[in-house]
């Protein structure tokens, strides 16, 4: 992310100080991970220390401070999902893209986490990949889905 | 700045407004067991071993004295049963974390705590913040802060900040009261990366 673009973000909050948080957020969500580099123009542009910005930055989940795939996927490891076969689930996934939830591949394609209910659980096992909900996910299914994603 | 009147340990205590409960107590010369508290730092509220009983009689209630603004009328009481039993039980967590800290050993000592009582679970902080907010408050630095949270956070220095200004001030240190092993050891590790 070049920091022209940081800045197009810092200038959108005016560059407050209290925008901290969302000013991180949208470089997040547009970049899927916050580098150093961002974070330190975001330093200097909002005048807050290096060390709030690691302390809020390491903080919330919703940051990542390593990189990210270009798709997210989180798979529901609720209760409801859980029984019904959310594990074999994830097995199926693990297998194909070959990364345990935590990881990235290499090509930087697919970002794998579990969650812990997505808050649809008439749907179980439940699947989000981008926001896009996947439900009733059979674990045979399961690839076919991911081949949808380049 | 008006004075105030307030009553600790059943001593007449005098103070001024915007004084801190603690900050009363111990210009009246009583001692109240504290870890985060460094007079030249703002209140931080975080060891919790401050805590003193508000109150008389049925309705008491417990607060955490460095961040409790005195009041007119207040009565104070810094020991009691309940207190030395929940100081004790903040201290054998703390120990936990740091078993060796000579400041929390003579702590336990004083009130009966069992410094085997917890599994140990030795990172040789208690998250005092002391360091950070001694370098943020006082130096400006910020060359040391918290990151990540829960079970896993740790104080971390910023390598680049750190490798400028840390080799000749370490004023950090010696606040540390688990004598500064933590701090030390993270700043090597900050600067070897």
């Amino acid at each position: 992310m070049d920091n022209d673009r940081v800045d197009q973000i810092i200038d959108k909050h005016n560059g407050e100080a209290s925008s901290l948080i969302q000013v991180l957020l949208e470089i997040q969500s547009e970049h899927h991970w916050l580098p150093k580099s961002a974070l330190e123009r975001v330093g200097e542009r909002l005048q807050v220390p290096r060390t709030r910005i690691l302390h809020i930055a390491t903080f919330y989940k919703a940051f990542s401070l390593v990189p990210k795939g270009r798709h997210e996927i989180n798979v529901c490891m609720g209760t409801a999902c859980h029984v019904r076969g959310a594990g074999r689930v994830l097995d199926v996934i693990e297998d194909v893209i070959g990364i345990k939830p935590g990881e990235t591949d290499l090509e930087l394609k697919f970002s794998l986490e579990t969650v812990n209910c997505l808050g649809c659980c008439a749907l179980g096992p439940v699947l989000e990949i981008d926001g896009t909900t996947h439900g009733k996910m059979a674990p045979g299914e399961t690839a076919d889905v991911l081949l949808n994603y380049e | 700045m008006s004075e105030i009147l307030l009553e600790i340990d059943g001593q007449k205590v005098k103070a001024k407004t915007g004084m801190t409960v603690l900050e009363a107590a111990k210009a009246a010369g009583i001692r109240i067991p504290t870890l985060c508290y460094h007079e030249k730092l703002e209140p931080y509220g975080g060891c919790r071993l401050c805590i003193v009983e508000l109150g008389a009689g049925e309705r008491k209630k417990i607060v955490v004295s460095c961040v409790y603004l005195a009041e007119e009328g207040l009565v104070v009481t810094t020991r009691s049963e309940k207190i030395d039993r929940i100081r004790r039980t903040i201290i054998e967590l703390y120990l936990a974390h740091a078993p060796d800290a000579f400041e929390l050993l003579e702590l336990a000592k004083e009130y009966g705590a069992d410094r085997d009582r917890f599994a140990k679970e030795a990172s040789f902080c208690v998250h005092c913040g002391l360091c950070v907010r001694y370098c943020a408050e006082v130096k400006k630095k910020f060359a040391v802060g918290f990151v990540d949270r829960g079970t896993r956070k740790e104080i971390s220095f910023v390598p680049e900040i750190a490798a400028e200004e840390c080799w000749d001030c370490k004023e950090c240190f010696p606040l540390c009261p688990t004598e500064a092993l933590q701090a030390a050891f993270v700043l090597m590790r900050a600067l070897s990366l």
